[in-house]
């Protein structure tokens, strides 16, 4: 099957990541973590562009863009430098932003994504290193703001801007490579998605091979989406009304899910860049070698890696390798001896999918437990540990509980606070496996009792089956098993 | 107490008095002073000085007094950079330079007088009105150190920093009659010092004398990992104070005695060049064909550089702020009225240089100019120790003379600017008068040969009593 695309769409991203996994700031000493912290607390002459102050750069941020650098599969520039972006904004203290222009320290390089029809790459044009800009905090909404107060903590925080190629055909693709990149950024421990602000997206999109549009500042992956969706409904209206979709860029109103006019081309900003005269250039090949030994394995390697080790589906791998703290929890739970197929089927789709029902993330995992966090409220946490998903697995493959049983465990360890054990749970709500004579005693009461719909299923109607299903389940308070329920009456009535 | 004195002989009057009285004799003759070379002085000096004096006398400058260049971050002390628009700026931090100073135990008299951002060569453009040449009041001190080289030569202070972004500082020192250095790019840090064109710059002693010129860059010179362009030279400055000058290859660059230059002035540098050969050395002429057109090149870089560095004063953070109805007009505002004529008109320059459609046309052709420059240095010293010169092609001219005529103004830079776009180091000396006004030899060196510089300059002046002359209108 090949994608005809057939509304011509071509979207290309541009994608600031913080490096918020290095301890300090990009030029300065100041710490980055700053995300609980009192505004301006994490400043210093030097990010807060004191006159005099000199910027110094942090090895670590080169180190990080190397690996970057190399997981996307890219050239690693021999020699790199930075430059001044000028422009006047109030979360600039220095009044440009220092940046890398024509010397990029990534260029050519690659993801490969699940397309449309199947594999598809996306390439990558550049990726370089920069600066961030401080916060302006609005008291109130921005239109009715009286005032603009200025957080300068962010200031400084070492940035990788990533240029892809316009190789994407659908805001699906968009989101995809997203999550591809985010998950490749977290198996490189550059980069923690779950921090505010962490990533910003701007989107370059444009349908009919025609005219592109960019639409700036876009901060989830699920808004990308969105706002893609309605960026190429608006430009398809505009070709239909017999009009020319113009280069200009938009904003998305995240709110009210649509994209609005910023500036035409002619208003373009023109940023004057020149070359830092306050840093040196640098010749970094010499880095790559020591940069690669420390490249982990990467999630396409760990993916092929699991299915031969395990034995597990592709899907299932896919799954568990699409963030890397959940492979780890994953390889944590197997190396306990568990049978490795059913810990995949129950953590991958059971435990994923319950966390991604309640709008759950994952955000660390320390080799005994798995933490998450929720999306939008992030004082809303909890966490499981490696050997509750071992007893909960050993539990199911011995027998001793039944599926449904077992959802409800994790069900249960999700959304509570305290700490229990998968047999605690299970013994406070009675949830072990009937003994199949106090099933078979429930069955025959069963029939006895129901003599209209046991005729009904005799007579045909299938549906009756499942009324004396239930009628068992009741009788057993959930603990018998479903299927072996079914069966016994079946074999009763039928022999 | 002889009003001028050598760091030598204030160390003497240290320790036969004590570093109290020293600095409140130079606090007298700051207060009774006819040149207005000080923005501000230090309320805290005497304060400092005791504290010297009953901590004993520890560190090579031990309560010697020093002025610093007011675009030089001193703790609790303002620095305007002679500009309006940092009004009420104090710094909270040091320059890594007053780092130094403070611990080998100086104690600073105050901030200096100063074109505004160091953009000029007469000190006129200041905030806070022109500095007076103590050689002849009615006349400009040069610039932009020129309230460092004024006081000095005025005995209101034994030595002072200044900073050189295109003869900042061997331009006062000529028309003040006192020695100046701009150090090789990279030999003193710049951290803490407020940027004009931070590729260009470094920051530079004055002094009565070129022992002491040694004695201050022993100081202040050396690495400094909060600025990324700093060198370890490991130079000995005062080491290189020998009175020999035997063998020694002198290079005299044509292009340095050009159209307009003073006869007096020429002469003058003849005859210094004449008395080093009398002392043993050799000269020879040497061809530096990209000199004519540095000085355009040094403009559009110091330019392009300023206009990005000086964008920061906005009124939103520190500074002189006016009111608008929001923040651009804010912003419009402030930096209308903060900035002073001549640093606007930077700034727009800058700004075009750099702009798309112009960047190539300008910037990027003045740097491939500032190659064939530094190319121009690489081959004259190749075959020569030391280069000599007229520092300026004039003497001091009258406050009011060039001020309303930019380009005649930006002229007068012509031999100090090309030192600049190569980063070599480069000293004034005073090397002879004309109508009772210092003329300037001016002695340029390969990278990081300071050592050669001063070892010239010490002995020409060992040989010679121009330095002992001194301005009887401030006497």
């Amino acid at each position: 099957m090949v994608y005809e695309n057939p509304d011509g769409v071509r979207i290309g991203l541009e994608i600031h990541i913080q490096l918020n996994k290095l301890k300090t700031k990009m030029f300065c000493g100041c710490s980055t973590d700053y995300h609980n912290a009192a505004p301006n607390t994490h400043t210093c002459p030097v990010c807060l562009g004191l006159p005099g102050a000199l910027p110094v750069l942090n090895k670590k941020v080169v180190e990080a863009a190397i690996k970057v650098g190399l997981a996307l599969e890219g050239e690693i520039a021999e020699e790199t430098q930075f430059h001044r972006k000028n422009y006047f904004y109030p979360d600039l203290p220095k009044g440009y932003q220092i940046t890398q222009y024509d010397f990029p320290i990534v260029s050519n390089g690659k993801i490969v994504i699940e397309g449309e029809d199947g594999e598809h790459t996306v390439g990558i044009t550049r990726a370089h290193m920069e600066e961030d800009p401080g916060k302006l905090v609005h008291i109130g909404s921005i239109e009715k703001s009286k005032g603009v107060l200025i957080d300068y903590n962010r200031s400084g925080v070492s940035l990788i801007e990533t240029v892809t190629e316009p190789d994407m055909r659908s805001p699906k693709e968009a989101r995809r490579f997203l999550d591809k990149f985010r998950n490749i950024l977290e198996y490189l421990d550059v980069f923690d998605g779950n921090l505010e602000g962490a990533m910003r997206v701007d989107a370059n999109v444009s349908v009919h091979w025609g005219t592109r549009v960019e639409v700036k500042n876009i901060s989830s992956h699920k808004g990308v989406e969105r706002a893609l969706l309605y960026e190429i409904m608006r430009q398809k209206n505009v070709i239909r009304r017999g009009g020319k979709v113009s280069q200009e860029t938009r904003h998305f109103d995240e709110g009210r899910g649509v994209t609005l006019s910023m500036r035409t081309k002619e208003e373009a900003e023109d940023y004057r860049y020149f070359r830092e005269p306050d840093l040196m250039p640098m010749r970094i090949t010499d880095w790559i070698p020591a940069v690669k030994e420390t490249l982990p394995e990467l999630p396409d390697a760990k993916r092929t890696r699991f299915i031969e080790q395990y034995g597990i589906t592709d899907m299932h791998a896919k799954s568990l390798t699409s963030k890397i703290m959940l492979a780890d929890f994953y390889e944590g739970v197997c190396a306990k001896g568990v049978d490795p197929k059913i810990a995949a089927t129950w953590t991958a789709d059971v435990f994923l999918g319950e966390l991604n029902y309640r709008d759950l993330a994952i955000s660390s995992y320390d080799g005994e437990k798995i933490g998450f966090i929720h999306a939008k409220d992030p004082r809303i946490k909890n966490s499981i540990k490696v050997s509750d998903m071992v007893e909960l697995v050993n539990l199911f493959a011995e027998g001793k509980i039944s599926d449904r049983a077992a959802v409800e465990v994790i069900r249960t360890m999700l959304d509570t606070a305290e700490e229990k054990t998968p047999s605690q749970i299970i013994e406070e709500k009675g949830l072990f496996k009937a003994e199949d004579d106090l099933v078979t005693k429930a069955v025959a009461e069963t029939i006895a009792e129901n003599e209209a719909a046991v005729q009904d299923y005799l007579g045909g109607t299938e549906k009756s089956l499942n009324f004396l299903v239930g009628q068992v389940m009741k009788k057993t308070k959930g603990t018998a098993d479903a299927k072996t329920a079914r069966d016994l009456i079946i074999k009763e009535l039928k022999g | 107490m002889a009003k001028w004195m050598s760091v030598a002989q204030v160390k003497e009057k240290i320790e036969e008095n004590s570093a109290e009285e020293v600095t409140a004799q130079y606090l007298e003759a700051i207060g009774k002073s006819k040149i207005n070379g000080y923005i501000t002085v230090s309320e805290k000096a005497l304060e400092q000085a005791k504290k010297i004096d009953a901590e004993g006398h520890n560190g090579p400058l031990a309560g010697i007094p020093i002025a610093i260049k007011d675009n030089i971050s001193v703790v609790g002390l303002p620095n305007s950079c002679g500009s309006k628009i940092l009004e009420g700026y104090i710094p909270p931090f040091n320059a890594h330079v007053i780092e130094k100073l403070l611990a080998a135990g100086a104690v600073i008299l105050g901030k200096t007088n100063m074109d505004e951002f160091a953009m000029g060569s007469s000190t006129e453009t200041s905030y806070f009105g022109p500095t007076a040449n103590p050689w002849d009041l009615e006349r400009v001190p040069g610039g932009s150190s020129g309230g460092s080289a004024a006081v000095v030569a005025a005995g209101e202070a034994p030595f002072a920093l200044g900073s050189d972004t295109g003869g900042s500082v061997r331009c006062p020192a000529a028309f003040c009659g006192v020695v100046g250095l701009k150090p090789t790019y990279g030999s003193v840090s710049r951290y803490g010092v407020v940027a004009y064109a931070n590729s260009l710059e470094q920051v530079g002693p004055l002094a009565n004398n070129v022992t002491d010129i040694a004695v201050l860059m022993d100081v202040i010179a050396g690495y400094d990992r909060k600025d990324s362009t700093s060198i370890d030279s490991k130079i000995e400055y005062q080491k290189a104070l020998v009175e020999d000058v035997k063998g020694l290859k002198i290079g005299v660059p044509k292009e340095f005695f050009g159209e307009g230059i003073h006869p007096d002035v020429e002469k003058a540098v003849w005859n210094a060049i004449h008395k080093c050969e009398d002392l043993g050395a050799s000269w020879e002429e040497v061809s530096m064909p990209h000199i004519k057109y540095a000085l355009a090149s040094y403009y559009i870089i110091a330019m392009s550089e300023a206009s990005s560095n000086l964008a920061r004063f906005d009124g939103t953070r520190y500074g002189y702020r006016a009111n608008g109805e929001n923040w651009h007009a804010m912003v419009s505002k402030t930096r209308a009225d903060g900035f002073g004529t001549e640093v606007k008109r930077r700034i727009l320059l800058g700004t075009y240089a750099l702009s798309a459609g112009y960047h190539d046309k300008y910037y990027l052709k003045a740097l491939k100019v500032r190659t064939l420059v530094k190319q121009d240095f690489d081959r004259a010293l190749s075959k020569v120790d030391v280069l000599m010169a007229p520092t300026m092609p004039n003497p001091a001219f009258k406050i009011g003379e060039k001020i309303e005529d930019p380009l005649t103004l930006y002229l007068s830079d012509v031999n100090t600017c090309p030192i600049n776009l190569a980063g070599v180091p480069s000293l004034s000396v005073p090397c002879g008068f004309t109508d009772g006004l210092p003329i300037g030899l001016q002695i340029m060196g390969k990278p990081f040969d300071e050592p050669a510089v001063l070892r010239a300059a010490y002995t020409f002046e060992q040989n010679t009593d121009y330095h002992t002359k001194r301005p009887s209108e401030v006497a």
